[in-house]
């Protein structure tokens, strides 16, 4: 059960990038976040994870307030957070299986992972996680030589090799193609539906929103326009969250 | 309007063309142009003289048959007439068109039956012996020569001079002169120079510049509570780390004295280290451990470290006394055994220091994650209170060791104006800058940290090495040593500020990625930094060793060692033909470092 209790978040220069969001995602729901760009959706996420340091307000989750919790704690808490990026945000010089097990660094002693030094069960379940996601082959080239769809599905078992309760994907499917689009949403899916795992997904388009999510909230300039379930987004409500030229597409 | 416009523009034009030729009018008369000296007769004769010496290197010599040959002449001509005697024609001889001449005029020197293709000098060889050249003669095929030569000027003579005909022939195959083998030797001194200050130079660079990345830096904050600790925290580190390898050493010289059992230490400690380190440090961990677990672990550490040093201490003496031992049965190879107790030496040197650094950041980093801690959990007003209090101890302590380094410059040795007053100054500024930050307020240490390692790079790397030779010469004589570690201590000035913009612009997305999964700062580092990293690494490195050879060309002219010290010695000496053969070999070295980094460069990158 995750909480979000009036969050705001002012960026240096009096940018108002969240403006006293509040909402609660359940254990095991597939939430949606959509709005324009701009409108605060990156922010929210990495908040929640306190990549960025949110200015007021409070996120509750199992009962822990991230908001108070110290650097420490809060690189444990990060553990069982997954992120996934819209541009997969590989270290694209690495082979795909150190990508992956990049995802282990929070929990392996510092000292050996220093030295590029991974327990045995963790490279084991580093292939386990890319079989998974249909590229075990792939695991010794380096990341740089895979396509997009591949690279985002490398980002996906990084962030499963966690082990999470939560994953945050950032627009994960915003620089794919539709077809793409679409599998690496199913995966998405299908962490939430057999694993149980909280995912919080922004994305830009309504279909997706329609196929996937179980709820959706809009922002539009920080502010909360809309938390629903996604057939509520009728025109007017639309209207509301894209403005008033926006048309629908698709 | 529209002319009165145009007519000050003109006059703003003119102005400033005036103003220009009277920049430079005052450029020529401060750079003493001086074009009349160019043209100077006896300048120009001097000028060929070095420009033919120089486009005629000291290389290659032959081996050389000398035959002296010579014809008598009166200078000037006697009252008397004379006659020369028939020469002996059953050899080489010389034939003159006049028996006598006067000073300064010119006379016909025929040569004949000489070797064919010899040539030398033809010299007047006056009564007392003195040799004058005159001119250079070169045979054709057929032994023959003929030469206008100008008489000298000398006082008159009346006994009979002679002149004489030098003819060397090669005799035998080329052979290198022995400036073109010291050239040889000093130019692989040189590179060698270059090669080592690249190196060390950049192992020190690499971490300096994390450092000084504004990106990695600027997010570090601290509590004012666990800066305090840290700045505390150091010196006790560095402190306790001098006494434990003090202590230490005390152990372990005696044991190093046996060569077998300090085999034996050198095998059996680092097994002990790494076996405890391994319990101390397990693999994963998903819960985070209670007190005393923590304080076993610690303890721990601390017994492999121990282990660690003791292994350094063994490891350096085991070098040291194995390397003597190898000079002499090594024979010509022995400098591989002085190479190994070199190493050894320079471990001993580096222990001390690394367990300095190793002590001063545990302490320090300890502390600072408890002072963290600490700000973290209590309450701002005991926070508050804390911050004060650690503040003015922070502050005090920094500004005594400030003082005391004032101290070892100045000479004031008087405890109150060296410890007590920078102390109170500093104590007062600690209170300060507590009384005025909110107490859970995160301090930009990070950046602070950043804009002083900044401004140190700069300044060192201000300082040429030509100029910090001269530092290290007095403190390890004149010599290649001197020149690299001159060289190396601005190559880490350099490759530092250069490497850490490159950490500056790598891409910050995996940066996040990684961040974002739990890493701390060094995981981060090492799994998103440096893989970004290593490309512009390599070719800055390479890069900085083609500069090193072209600079340690020259460090010698400040006493650095390499080829930079003969050619000066040369230039003094107006030995134009030596010079020309090192300029030569700098210029093949150069060139050829410059393809060669390229080439690696192009591969790497």
């Amino acid at each position: 059960m995750l909480e979000v209790r009036n969050l705001t978040k002012i960026y240096d220069g009096d940018v108002l990038a969240l403006d006293d969001v509040s909402f609660s995602v359940n254990q095991g729901e597939f939430l949606a976040c959509i709005g324009l760009s701009g409108s605060g959706k990156s922010t929210l996420l990495r908040c929640i994870n306190r990549l960025v340091e949110p200015t007021a307000g409070k996120i509750i989750w199992n009962g822990i307030d991230l908001t108070e919790a110290s650097q420490d704690e809060m690189r444990r808490i990060r553990r069982k957070m997954g992120m996934v990026f819209q541009h997969f945000n590989l270290v694209s010089r690495s082979k795909v299986i150190i990508n992956v097990l990049a995802g282990r660094l929070g929990y392996v002693n510092p000292a050996m992972s220093v030295l590029n030094r991974f327990p045995k069960s963790d490279v084991e379940l580093a292939l386990k996680q890319l079989e998974r996601v249909g590229i075990a082959n792939q695991a010794y080239k380096r990341a740089d030589e895979l396509s997009g769809g591949q690279q985002q599905r490398v980002g996906i078992a990084r962030a499963m090799i966690q082990e999470p309760e939560m994953i945050l994907a950032d627009e994960p499917v915003a620089s794919l193609d539709p077809v793409l689009a679409h599998s690496i949403m199913q995966y998405l899916e299908q962490i939430n539906k057999e694993d149980g795992v909280m995912v919080i997904c922004s994305l830009h388009f309504l279909d997706l929103v329609h196929r996937y999510a179980d709820r959706a909230i809009a922002l539009n300039e920080g502010k909360l326009m809309f938390d629903g379930t996604p057939e509520e987004i009728d025109d007017a409500k639309f209207k509301e969250i894209y403005g008033k030229e926006a048309e629908r597409v698709g | 309007m529209k002319k009165q416009r145009s007519l000050l523009r003109s006059i703003g034009v003119g102005l400033s063309v005036v103003v220009v030729i009277v920049v430079f009018a005052y450029g020529f008369k401060v750079t003493k142009v001086n074009l009349k000296e160019t043209r100077s007769e006896q300048r120009l004769v001097v000028l060929t003289r070095i420009l033919r010496a120089l486009a005629h290197p000291d290389i290659i010599t032959y081996e050389q048959e000398e035959v002296n040959i010579e014809v008598p002449i009166y200078l000037p001509c006697p009252e008397e007439i004379i006659t020369l005697p028939e020469p002996d024609k059953t050899g080489p001889y010389l034939v003159t068109d006049v028996a006598c001449a006067a000073s300064k005029e010119f006379i016909l020197v025929e040569g004949y039956s000489f070797e064919p293709g010899s040539k030398g000098p033809i010299n007047f060889i006056a009564l007392s012996g003195a040799k004058i050249q005159l001119d250079n003669f070169e045979t054709d095929a057929n032994g023959y020569f003929q030469v206008s030569v100008q008489m000298p000027t000398r006082q008159p003579v009346v006994e009979v001079q002679h002149l004489r005909a030098t003819a060397r022939v090669p005799v035998g195959g080329p052979q290198f002169t022995d400036t073109a083998k010291i050239t040889w030797a000093k130019i692989v001194e040189t590179v060698f120079l270059a090669l080592l200050a690249t190196t060390f130079g950049t192992l020190l660079a690499v971490p300096v510049s994390f450092f000084a990345a504004r990106n990695l830096m600027s997010d570090v904050k601290s509590s004012l509570a666990s800066v305090a600790l840290t700045i505390i925290g150091w010196p006790f580190g560095i402190l306790i780390a001098f006494l434990a390898n003090r202590w230490i050493s005390e152990l372990s010289t005696p044991l190093s004295a046996n060569i077998g059992i300090n085999v034996g230490g050198v095998i059996i400690s680092p097994v002990i280290a790494y076996a405890l380190a391994r319990w101390a440090l397990p693999q994963e961990e998903l819960e985070t451990p209670k007190v005393p677990m923590r304080i076993a672990r610690i303890l721990t550490l601390m017994v492999s470290a121990i282990c660690i040093i003791f292994l350094l201490q063994l490891l350096a003496s085991l070098l040291l006394s194995v390397g003597q031992m190898l000079i002499q049965p090594l024979g010509p190879v022995g400098f591989l055994g002085n190479f190994v107790s070199q190493v050894g030496e320079i471990v001993q040197i580096a222990t001390p220091i690394i367990l300095a650094l190793a002590g001063g950041g545990f302490v320090g980093s300890f502390l600072s994650t408890y002072g963290q801690n600490l700000s973290d959990r209590l309450s701002d007003s005991y926070i508050k209170g804390i911050n004060l209090f650690f503040a003015a101890a922070a502050g005090a302590l920094l500004f005594m060791l400030v003082g005391a380094g004032i101290n070892w410059f100045y000479q004031i040795n008087d405890p109150v104006k060296i410890y007590l007053w920078p102390g109170a100054v500093g104590a007062v500024l600690g209170l300060l800058l507590a009384i005025r930050t909110a107490p859970k307020d995160a301090l930009p240490i990070g950046t602070t940290l950043y804009f002083v390692m900044r401004t140190i790079l700069n300044a060192t790397r201000s300082v040429e090495p030509l100029v910090m030779v001269i530092v290290f010469v007095v403190w390890v004589g004149i010599g290649p040593f001197a020149g690299s570690l001159a060289l190396a201590l601005h190559t880490i000035a350099a490759l530092s500020k250069l490497y850490s913009e490159q950490v500056e612009s790598i891409l910050p997305g995996p940066l996040e990625a990684i961040k974002a999964t739990g890493a701390n700062r060094l995981q981060t580092i090492v799994y998103a930094v440096v893989p970004q990293i290593i490309p512009p690494y390599i070719s800055f490195t390479m890069y900085r060793w083609d500069i090193n050879v072209r600079m340690s060309t020259i460090i010698g002219f400040a006493g650095g060692g390499g080829i930079g010290f003969l050619l000066q010695q040369n230039i003094n000496l107006l030995d134009y033909r030596s010079a020309s053969a090192q300029m030569l070999a700098i210029a093949i070295v150069v060139a050829s470092m410059d393809y060669i980094s390229s080439t690696l460069r192009e591969r790497f990158v």
